[in-house]
């Protein structure tokens, strides 16, 4: 037996394009650190959207011949990996994209100039009259995006929590940075802050709890350990629902739901739409491969507590999408009821669940971004204008805008030729053939109820009498092309998706 | 060579739908475009008809069948038999007739009118699509997705309720797409699954679970039974066809709501024959309460839109007790009445808002004397009404004698109450016409019908008259597939030498 510490072996290569985010990252800080101010915008999107698109072609070029375990077995490239940390690359280069509006001022319009300082101080006037910019929101989001790119493809508990750690800390801050109605925003950003550190210990504990059952933190470690018996049930069990609880609620999975409308509402519009569809593809990447990989052989013990959860999330977060007035909100609870319809597919355990949960987990992507888009071009007296009373008429003062919107309402609802519904017919068609049949009715009962709200918003905005002072911002290119792309994948994806069915059924073994 | 018709006609609409959205804004071609384009659907609809031959023995025909989502079992897959080719020639005889009576819906001011008469053609495709498709997951898209113009047509150019009849019409009508969705989804699982597990070809005389079977018997049911509307789930209709432009409440009334008993033949009975009988007591209680309940609503209106969308209540009732009467006389009657019933609605709606448009109201009582006033539409209306009522020698009387008499044959108590609904429509008819066109002249000048008008009626009471005089060539059509329905369930007429007891006895 040997005392030398043996360095394991590195596949850099393969962890390229989680090297290019992170480097991307820490260089975006050194420019918030050198670079003058009023260069750093010109400076940090280049940086970070060369680097996204960078990691997305190393990704795709050396990807798949790369495919293994490495890192000493922590971190496992495999089908799932791969697929979803390309997904996470172009959703949160269009999230990016989003982010860098300026609507013609001199820096990203969402983003206070000022984030440390107190709301109407005189701090921060006088940081408003230096032209101060808020250009950190760049190297944080990499930060939050490499995070996530470790998160789906960490095969081990302790490096799981660390890209936990990763993708959150920037996204609390992110949360914190609104420009307009700053309280609203610091609140939010505190409040899921602490939600978010308590279910990350509770997820620690119950990593250490599995880390008792099986003596090891790697998943297949645990799998094996699970297959082979080795008793001590009592740690397994609380383990693997204590691990649940962290992994649902950065899904905003009911009752771990309280956090997202509040955070939603408060954060700015761009940093909502990127962090509801990255950190859903994220969370629910991870939760693939730690109930796929790790816990599969106890799936009688967390199943049926998993499809309870997916029926309530669908249930209550349908439910009460339905009494919201604020546009942002409706779309958060909407967020939720997703998240119950992709547990939906989760929960069925075979290749045709992991497959449908990573199709609709594209789907949702593409369908909210360019929503939050274009909640965010919506305004009123210079700020947003999210009450749905504000959206009244919107369809005569923009016909394009609110056309582009009803489609992705369309998508939400899951009608045919949307890609909502080829997604929610994967997932539902996912559990039925699994005997969750009753899960599947009522999500499409759930359907119903949230699409009445969405329907309530384009009936406000093509018959409702136009309201007063309500405007639409000319968007950037950017912005425009984000919101199309979008808008291109939703139909795409609904008319032809047989080539991505293809690419997510033929990435859907997890390595072990 | 094989010509793709049924894709030709999908498309042709659609396309017509774009061209017209896509017009210039102050542009003046709008309704000759979008007539223009109908027109054309029509006459390749009319040489697609010539390309079917009767005789054959294939179940479908002009079938077009590609993969779509192989990864699904779905497949783009087209054909029709003399039903659903009945119904589509049905639907694109009525669009163009729609466009014409809704010339002067819309002012020309900013794009609603582009808007308006796109969505119709693009209601058009979807007649095509929800008709033709013979993949359950394509019907499924089109079935759903022609909610969206309707939605649209209702909620942006209905009458003032229009925000709440357009909504309440797409909930009603999602819900029950989305229950049928699960079954939908369950019906490929028992099925052969594959790459192509949605063909309707392959999904027919699957052998399944008894329980399995009714549960996807109910799921498939419950849509139909809202999309059909039938009694208790009729609600969103009287306020839908209220709201709407007479035009719209044409095509949802008279031809996309047949989805619905159609859906009932092709789906339910040929997919699940055990489940059909099995819950056949209890639907052919639901249609005579439809058919009594529907009359009786209908009599007591004072809007005139609400009479008919309760008339249609009834006549649908009708329809489904002939489909589930499972006798060939009473199917081939009851699909005969789904073409009868598009004509006939087609002439009340339009006729009533030609009276609407002159008087500016919809009430009944508002009325009384018009005979007076404007003698052809008062007659028209008599016509149309008389359609409604079966009068021999006009459209519905075949259809309905021959759902009655095969009502007896089957079940003889039904029969009964069912005759009873033909002297409940004389009622609702009568009264109606008597409110309206009957009286002192009142003090009102009105031009009577205009050209346009009159090339709107003309077509429609030249139906009436074809088909109440001559109905062979159209039961020739849907004779053959009703007796290929028939034999998926199972059942044999009854003999007329024995009675219905023993006959029943002798079925599976």
């Amino acid at each position: 037996m040997t005392d030398m510490f043996v360095a394991p072996a590195i596949d850099y290569t393969a962890l390229l394009p989680m090297i290019i985010v992170f480097v991307a990252g820490l260089l975006g800080c050194l420019v918030e650190g050198f670079a003058p101010r009023g260069l750093r915008y010109a400076v940090q999107v280049p940086l970070a959207a060369a680097a996204l698109v960078l990691a997305l072609v190393a990704l795709v070029v050396l990807g798949p011949d790369r495919q293994g375990v490495t890192a000493a077995g922590t971190v496992a490239l495999d089908g799932p990996a791969l697929l979803l940390q390309g997904l996470l690359l172009v959703l949160s280069l269009l999230g990016l994209l989003v982010m860098a509006e300026r609507l013609g001022g001199q820096q990203p319009d969402a983003f206070t100039q000022a984030g440390a300082s107190v709301p109407g101080s005189a701090e921060e006037a006088y940081a408003g009259r230096l032209g101060a910019t808020t250009t950190e929101v760049f190297p944080l989001t990499m930060l939050s995006v490499g995070g996530m790119m470790l998160f789906v493809s960490a095969n081990d508990l302790l490096l799981l929590f660390i890209a936990l750690e990763v993708l959150s800390l920037p996204l609390y801050v992110l949360t914190g940075l609104a420009r307009r109605r700053r309280l609203l925003s610091q609140e939010a950003s505190l409040k899921y802050f602490l939600l978010g550190s308590f279910s990350s210990a509770f997820f620690l504990f119950g990593a250490v709890l599995l880390y008792g059952y099986a003596g090891s933190m790697r998943l297949d470690a645990i799998s094996a350990a699970i297959s082979a018996n080795v008793g001590m049930d009592g740690l397994l069990v609380p383990g693997i629902l204590l691990l649940a609880v962290g992994l649902l609620f950065k899904v905003g999975a009911v009752p771990f739901h309280a956090w997202t409308p509040d955070v939603y509402q408060g954060a700015p519009t761009p940093v909502t739409g990127f962090m509801a569809a990255c950190t859903k593809v994220a969370a629910f990447g991870a939760m693939l491969r730690v109930f796929y990989v790790a816990v599969e052989g106890a799936r009688l013990e967390w199943q049926p507590v998993v499809a309870a959860v997916a029926a309530l999330t669908m249930v209550v977060g349908a439910v009460l999408a339905v009494l919201q007035t604020d546009v942002k909100r409706i779309l958060a609870y909407s967020s939720i009821a997703h998240a119950g319809f992709i547990l939906t597919g989760l929960v069925s355990m075979d290749q045709a669940g992991i497959s449908s949960t990573m199709f609709y987990l594209a789907t949702y992507g593409f369908m909210t971004i360019p929503a939050f888009a274009i909640v965010a071009l919506v305004r009123s007296s210079g700020t947003e204008a999210t009450q749905v009373g504000q959206w009244s008429g919107l369809g005569r003062r923009a016909p394009w805008l609110a056309a582009g919107f009803t489609f992705l309402m369309l998508a939400f609802a899951g009608i045919p030729l949307t890609s909502g519904f080829t997604g929610k017919f994967a997932v539902f068609a996912a559990a039925v053939s699994q005997g969750y049949a009753w899960l599947a009715v009522i999500g499409v009962l759930a359907s119903a109820v949230t699409a009445y709200i969405y329907f309530a918003l384009v009936v406000r905005m093509w018959l409702g009498d136009e309201a007063g002072d309500t405007q639409v911002a000319a968007p950037s290119l950017m912005t425009t092309f984000a919101i199309v792309a979008g808008l291109a994948v939703t139909l795409g994806l609904g008319v032809m998706p047989s080539p991505l069915l293809d690419l997510a059924q033929s990435s859907s073994l997890f390595l072990r | 060579m094989n010509v793709p018709w049924l894709t030709t006609l999908l498309v042709l609409p659609l396309l017509g739908a774009l061209v017209v959205a896509l017009l210039p804004r102050a542009s003046t071609a709008v309704r000759p475009v979008a007539l223009g384009f109908s027109v054309a659907t029509l006459a390749v609809a009319v040489l697609t008809a010539t390309q079917y031959s009767v005789g054959s023995g294939e179940q479908f025909q002009l079938t077009e069948i590609y993969p779509w989502i192989p990864q699904f079992g779905v497949s783009y897959a087209l054909g029709v038999d003399g039903i659903s080719l009945s119904m589509i020639l049905l639907g694109l005889v009525l669009v163009p007739i729609c466009i014409l009576a809704a010339w002067d819906d819309v002012p020309a001011e900013g794009r609603r009118q582009h808007t308006y008469f796109a969505l119709m053609l693009s209601l058009a495709s979807m007649v095509v699509g929800v008709f033709a498709a013979i993949d359950v997951f394509l019907f499924y898209v089109f079935f759903e997705a022609m909610l969206i113009p309707v939605y649209f047509l209702i909620g942006m150019f209905g009458g003032t309720r229009r925000a709440r009849a357009a909504t309440t019409f797409l909930l009603y009508s999602l819900a029950g797409g989305l229950v049928m969705l699960v079954a939908v989804i369950g019906l490929y699982l028992v099925g052969p699954r594959g790459t192509d597990g949605f063909l309707v070809t392959n999904l027919i005389g699957l052998d399944m679970p008894v329980e399995v079977g009714r549960w996807l018997f109910v799921g498939f049911f419950i849509a139909f039974a809202i999309k059909a509307p039938m009694w208790p789930l009729h609600t969103w209709l009287p306020l839908a066809a209220e709201q709407a432009r007479p035009a719209t409440s044409v095509l949802l009334v008279g031809v996309l709501d047949k989805v619905g008993t159609y859906g009932m033949i092709r789906f339910c009975l040929s997919f699940f024959p055990e489940a059909s009988q099995w819950a056949t007591p209890v639907i052919l209680g639901l249609a005579l309460a439809s058919m009594i309940i529907g009359a009786m609503l209908a009599i007591g209106q004072d809007d005139m839109l609400r009479l008919i969308a309760y008339t249609s209540v009834s006549h649908f009732g009708f329809i489904v007790m002939g489909i589930f009467a499972f006798t060939t006389v009473t199917q081939t009657g009851a699909t005969l009445y789904m073409v009868n019933h598009g004509f006939t609605t087609a002439g009340l709606f339009l006729v009533a808002g030609m009276l609407i448009v002159r008087r500016g109201s919809r009430d009944i009582r508002d009325f009384g004397g018009w005979q007076r006033v404007t003698p052809v539409i008062a007659g028209c209306l008599l016509v149309a009404g008389l359609s409604g009522l079966s009068l021999p020698g006009l459209n519905s009387f075949v259809s309905e004698f021959m759902v009655i008499v095969g009502l007896f044959q089957r079940h003889s108590w039904v029969g009964v109450i069912a005759a009873t609904g033909v002297i409940l429509a004389a009622v609702y008819i009568l009264v109606m016409y008597r409110r309206i066109a009957t009286g002192p002249r009142p003090d009102i000048d009105v031009p009577d019908m205009t050209r346009r008008e009159k090339f709107v009626v003309a077509p429609i009471i030249a139906a009436f008259l074809v088909l109440g005089f001559f109905p062979r060539p159209v039961l020739d059509l849907l004779e053959p597939a009703v007796q290929q329905t028939l034999q998926h369930v199972g059942v044999t007429d009854p003999a007329p030498a024995i009675d219905t007891a023993t006959a029943e006895g002798s079925d599976r």
